[in-house]
């Protein structure tokens, strides 16, 4: 079971949020086919959210097919995000290159700031180059 | 589904001073409904002609298909600074609201107070803000009311007190599926409670609609200072400022502004209430940039 919070500050509607947070916790293995996501009054009594959000998201996800709910008995993962195992397994050692990498910025004298400005450029070059050479 | 408060024209004055003018709503069922507005802008006066503790002056309000009255079982209210009886105890409040109420709901009322680790036999003058609200609110939801009303039910509670009491209303709303309008400053609040908001100021409903909608449909454009009128049809400027060579207007759009010399930003839910808030504090002002 995982547990939702809310960023008052970030500018992103509350139901996207839960949406986030549930692709999050499907894309890291928390979640997996067959877990059961909290009732919508387990959510409203922690986070003291608006049911209708809580609910707008739950049909969001189930309309991308993420979730299913079964009356009475609440709404259940019917789709992991995360790619198999083989993916899961790659997580570790990806990580820990990645923070040696960040180990190397910050030796380099690179802010949190810096940081954030240099991976976010070269992930989106990264990515246009893909599409252009798929398309 | 019927709306949960509809209102045609409702004005409330006291003696020369009015208090709501021209008040045309409808609030479907099923919302939390938050009513913004700054001090004296008339949200106590909607609550109560809601609940039928005032007559309006002119104009017509029916709530849940009805005239409002007192005492009626299908409303609960929560009047402003959630009063208890300093003397009686918290046992007393629910035998109180048992003997009162047809529909009482004596497991929950009961439940509630043990989940909230009230003492029974404290007397209700000695309990804290926080606590008070918790058994204010209680009492009113012990009712099993269609449409639960609350006058600023948070304002003087701490932030922890407040968060409780949200949790505790937003899970009764869950279960019930009750309507609930909520009066309150504190927009941060509200843009986690409410899906549905109400903006009074100076006597006067300035916006109402859904939360999602408000959020998606206004926009802040800052670009070369322009005349905000040369936007389009089907733009409502909110809000415009400018200085020498800058405009900033907020405006409410349906259609996305694609104009290319315009910058687009998103709002918050609290840069819309303040948008509103200083429309009819400058109203006419801006005007003058007409005539240039």
């Amino acid at each position: 079971m995982i547990e939702f919070h809310l960023d008052a500050r970030s500018g992103v509607a509350p139901y996207l949020q839960l949406i986030q947070q549930v692709r999050h916790a499907l894309r890291l293995g928390m979640l997996k086919e067959g877990d059961r996501l909290p009732t919508v009054k387990d959510v409203v009594a922690r986070v003291a959210i608006n049911p209708n959000t809580v609910l707008k998201a739950y049909r969001e996800l189930e309309y991308e097919g993420l979730v299913q709910p079964r009356p009475g008995l609440g709404t259940f993962v019917t789709r992991t995000l995360a790619g198999g195992d083989e993916a899961i397994a790659a997580h570790e050692p990806l990580r820990r290159e990645l923070t040696d990498w960040l180990g190397r910025a910050r030796a380099a004298g690179l802010d949190d700031e810096d940081v954030e400005a240099l991976l976010i450029s070269t992930f989106r070059e990264f990515s246009e180059e893909r599409a252009g050479r798929r398309g | 589904m019927t709306d949960a408060v509809t209102t045609t024209g409702l004005t409330k004055r006291y003696g020369r001073r009015t208090a709501l003018s021209d008040c045309t709503l409808n609030i479907p069922a099923g919302h939390v409904v938050g009513l913004v507005g700054p001090n004296g802008a008339g949200k106590s006066t909607l609550l109560q002609l809601t609940c039928g503790l005032l007559a309006p002056t002119e104009g017509r309000i029916e709530v849940l298909g009805h005239t409002p009255h007192t005492g009626s079982p299908r409303l609960g209210f929560v009047a402003q600074d959630t009063p208890v009886y300093g003397n009686l105890t918290v046992a007393d409040h629910l035998r109180f609201g048992a003997h009162l109420n047809p529909g009482w709901d004596k497991a929950l009322a009961q439940r509630r107070i043990a989940e909230l680790g009230l003492d029974p036999s404290q007397r209700a003058g000695k309990l804290s803000g926080g606590q008070r609200a918790q058994l204010a609110l209680t009492l009113a939801i012990a009712k099993r009311p269609e449409l639960l009303l609350l006058d600023e039910p948070v304002a003087a509670l701490d932030p922890l007190a407040r968060r409780e009491f949200l949790q505790g209303l937003m899970s009764y709303a869950a279960e019930n599926g009750t309507s609930v309008v909520m009066s309150s400053h504190l927009v941060a609040d509200l843009e986690r409670v409410c899906d549905y908001l109400i903006v009074l100021v100076a006597s006067r409903v300035r916006v109402h609609g859904d939360v999602d909608e408000l959020l998606g449909t206004h926009h802040r454009l800052t670009g070369p200072r322009r005349d905000p009128d040369t936007l389009g049809p089907g733009r409502e400027v909110v809000q415009a400022s400018h200085t020498d060579v800058q405009s900033t207007l907020v405006v409410r759009s349906t259609a996305p502004v694609d104009d290319p010399s315009w910058t687009s930003d998103r709002l918050d839910l609290e840069d819309i209430v303040l948008a509103y808030m200083a429309q009819a504090g400058t109203h006419g002002r801006d005007r003058v940039l007409e005539k240039r």
